[in-house]
């Protein structure tokens, strides 16, 4: 496979055609945060924390690293104050939903975020995404989905397949930044499949 | 059934249905458009049918629901041929009228003519009307001339000549190259050139490649695509399969939004008429070249306009943007070539093709080529669909053509682009439309939408109308556009209510700043567009209402009180019996009281106090002065003592 030459943060990095600059960076060992990145997911672009400066041909552009294919020759940076800035913004408007996330509050550490700078909305999770995609592409099941659109778009399990599936899996458990998933799942399990779960325990 | 196999038959047979009409029987064009039929043009039309019946007229008189003319404020609209007698806001009422006196004896029915605001005088043609004097309608122009459900009006007027042309006497790289040499771009947005578009389909190594009509107009106030897709579906139609053949494509689709029913109903009837006389499927016109479309209705999310969006619902999947920088027309819908434009840009197609670039780049601006429909709406005397030369001055739009502001009340701004273009105040009034100048003072060509703002307009409260709409509209999977538009318009709101803090116009600026920057697609990145605008040419209304908590227009509910100027007041009691709060004190003879406790500031009063008498103002930003003492409430023969 063809070899890709380009520079990180003033570093050399060689990447492989077809990799993403935020594989590129973190086969390199340089770090870039992201929130709805996982490696054996297709890439999501959703959280857009891992914005870069990408400069080429004389001409700088801000892209998200999770989606933005190496090209030869480019100069990436990953921080710059108007980088921080957005990352800061981002994680402030995040924490506006869930100011407890201890992932939340480390980025808020790192950027020098204010986790009541915008006003509150306890709905906790943060639409990552890591929960519904995991459950589709790698254990394939589809026992939760993303339902309604926009700000009242939320993540729901569908009680039919949750009550056969999820209690021997549980895997995308410990991906959720914010541990509403875990919320969401119990109150599943409360409403649609008591009985299930409590003869479970019993055995 | 008639199936055309060459491009000489297609033009035999034009010639055979030109030859079976008498250019000077009269014909009736009725209004058929959403706009007039909504104000009962259907009952016209039913009208005008029972009417000719009743009178023994069939065999002399042709009428037909056709596509619209764009006067939509004054519909429905009728026009007589040959003469071109238009009438405005026919009733079915007026129908015998017409017939008797127009058709029977060829006179014109005066009270139904257009009468200039300013001169007083009536135009009895359409092209007299000052609406349309100053239009140059070359894609529009047909609407009103054909019945929209009759493929043989359109062939009557010269229809799928282009095509013909095309198929019958130029290669697809010539069809291409005259698109390009038209310069023609993109009229649903971004501006991109759609010679361009189509090279880099054309271009791609992926042998199956589509060709898309993005039919989601979704704009509030905008029915330009509408106004073309119930009217003349098959300009749009020729456009596409011309499309399909420069680029080498074999199907094409109609992205179209299912709340405009009679525009579905109306592609899919022109579908099947192209299919039945050999203009679409196998072998079109004996040219080898075959070309199938679809019908694909939209479930009504704005969002949708946007191209991957639009191609991610194609597939049948949720609506969403894709993230990934890679170009439709290279990677599209199903992963393949895909040139997706807006009706408006496929229907200048045929037009291109027939006349020719040269004639195409002699219209419009140095870098925007042809003509521009926009929908006039708002605060203006002529609302409607205008057509215009690209480079015609914004003032020369809302008031030679929108005839002004109504009510005698002054400009504010005039609204471009759709809900994330931006306003554009007065002092720039004298900006020529096209892509790069509407872009350079702040706002954006969109696809065509005008909403003309007067001077009873809050500008805060049009950024946090518009930023409401786009939260509403955001997909949701982008922190930037889904929850900064969420802060965006609590902040705005805030603002309008007089809640506003100092630092909220740098927060929102800095939610703005990461909305451009980072969003996923160009719904996010242009969404802060209608905040920033406003607080480029109307910061100070921004920092009236945080600062003085002061709505300058006087719009801001939470902001403004109704006060009665005693001075004024002639205790008439309208006010007083209208209040439905009832709010307001008074009697015969004793000058009225707005109790400020009781008040919800609906503004009956303000609107029902006689303009002689202009006793009822808003204020704001500044208290209510104290009611006068009771004893000095009795008008004691006001004018007479006054006047000794």
């Amino acid at each position: 496979m063809k070899e890709i030459q380009f520079e990180i943060d003033g570093n050399k990095v060689t990447a492989t055609e077809g990799m993403t600059l935020l594989e590129a960076a973190q086969s390199a060992g340089i770090f870039i945060p992201t929130l709805c990145h996982h490696e054996k997911l297709e890439p999501f672009g959703a959280c857009r924390l891992c914005i870069v400066e990408v400069e080429a041909n004389g001409r700088t552009k801000l892209v998200v690293s999770c989606v933005y294919l190496s090209e030869e020759n480019i100069i990436v940076r990953t921080r710059s104050e108007k980088i921080d800035r957005i990352r800061k913004t981002i994680i402030e408007l995040l924490m506006a939903h869930a100011p407890d996330s201890p992932k939340l509050q480390d980025l808020a550490k790192e950027y020098g975020a204010d986790k009541d700078r915008y006003e509150k909305e306890a709905s906790f999770c943060i639409h990552c995404g890591l929960c519904v995609r995991y459950c589709a592409e790698v254990t394939k099941k589809n026992a939760i989905g993303f339902v309604d659109r926009g700000i009242h778009k939320e993540i729901s399990f569908i009680p039919e397949i949750a009550a056969k599936e999820c209690n021997d899996c549980k895997e995308c458990f410990p991906l959720c930044p914010t541990s509403y998933l875990q919320a969401a799942f119990v109150l599943t399990e409360a409403l649609a499949f008591p009985a299930t779960s409590k003869s479970e325990s019993k055995e | 059934m008639v199936r055309l196999k060459t491009p000489e038959a297609l033009e035999s047979f034009r010639q055979e249905i030109l030859s079976k009409r008498n250019p000077d029987k009269p014909c009736i064009s009725i209004c058929a458009g959403a706009g007039c039929v909504a104000s009962g043009a259907d009952e016209v039309i039913e009208a005008f049918k029972a009417e000719i019946e009743n009178q023994g007229l069939a065999a002399k008189v042709d009428t037909k629901g056709t596509g619209c003319p764009g006067f939509c404020e004054r519909g429905p609209i009728v026009v007589i041929y040959p003469e071109e007698i238009c009438y405005l806001q026919v009733t079915a009422e007026d129908v015998p009228e017409i017939i008797s006196e127009t058709i029977k004896k060829n006179k014109v029915v005066e009270r139904l003519l257009f009468e200039d605001p300013v001169t007083g005088e009536k135009a009895v043609h359409e092209s007299d009307i000052s609406f349309y004097k100053a239009q140059e309608r070359a894609v529009l122009c047909n609407n009103i001339k054909i019945d929209s459900r009759s493929i043989d009006d359109y062939l009557a007027l010269g229809g799928y000549a282009a095509l013909g042309k095309a198929l019958g006497g130029m290669t697809d790289v010539q069809v291409l190259e005259e698109v390009k040499k038209s310069n023609l771009r993109g009229r649903g947005g971004a501006g991109f050139p759609a010679g361009r578009k189509w090279e880099g389909s054309r271009n791609a190594p992926e042998p199956i490649k589509y060709v898309i009509v993005n039919a989601d107009e979704g704009d509030p106030g905008a029915f330009m695509d509408r106004a073309l897709l119930e009217g003349n579906p098959h300009s749009i139609l020729e456009g596409l399969i011309i499309g399909g053949y420069a680029i080498g494509s074999h199907e094409g689709y109609f992205y179209v939004r299912q709340e405009y029913p009679l525009a579905v109903e109306n592609i899919n009837l022109a579908i099947k008429q192209a299919e039945e006389y050999g203009l679409l499927g196998k072998n079109i016109l004996g040219s080898g070249f075959d070309f199938k479309v679809y019908v694909h209705q939209g479930a009504g999310a704005f969002v949708c306009g946007e191209s991957t969006a639009l191609m991610t619902s194609l597939e049948g999947r949720v609506g969403e943007p894709r993230p990934k920088y890679v170009r439709s027309n290279v990677k599209g819908l199903w992963n393949r070539p895909s040139v997706l434009n807006n009706v408006e840009t496929w229907a200048n197609v045929p037009l291109i093709i027939n006349k020719g670039a040269d004639w195409f780049t002699q219209i419009g601006t140095d870098s925007s080529k042809g003509t521009k429909i926009f929908s006039l709406v708002g605060k203006i005397t002529n609302t409607g669909l205008v057509e215009v030369p690209m480079g015609m001055t914004l003032r020369d739009i809302i008031y030679k053509i929108g005839g002004g502001i109504p009510d005698g009340k002054k400009f504010k701004a005039v609204q471009t682009g759709g809900p994330s273009g931006g306003c554009i105040p007065e002092d720039q009034l004298d900006l020529q439309v096209g892509f790069d100048e509407l872009t350079r003072a702040g706002s954006m060509m969109g696809s065509g939408g005008m909403i003309v703002l007067d001077e009873d307009t809050c500008m805060v409260d049009v950024a946090r109308y518009f930023i409401n709409f786009l939260t509403e509209e955001s997909c949701g999977k982008c922190v930037p556009c889904r929850e900064g538009l969420r802060q965006m318009h609590r902040i705005l709101t805030n603002i309008t209510l007089g809640k506003g803090k100092e630092g909220d116009i740098e927060l929102l600026e800095e939610l703005a700043e990461t909305a451009v920057e980072a969003s996923l697609c160009a719904l996010g990145k242009s969404a802060p567009n209608p905040f920033l605008s406003t607080l480029r040419y109307f910061r100070d209304e921004y920092e009236a209402h945080i600062k003085e908590k002061r709505c300058p227009a006087l719009a801001c509910k939470e902001l403004i009180s109704f006060y009665i100027d005693p001075a004024r007041c002639m205790a008439c009691g309208i006010c007083l019996k209208k209040c439905p709060a009832e709010a307001i004190d008074g009697g015969k003879k004793k000058i009225h009281i707005i109790d400020q406790e009781k008040c919800t500031k609906c503004g009956t009063c303000f609107e029902v106090c006689p303009a002689k008498f202009g006793a009822v103002t808003k204020i704001s930003g500044e208290p209510v002065p104290e009611p006068i003492a009771e004893e000095k409430r009795i008008i004691i023969k006001k004018s007479k003592k006054e006047s000794k």
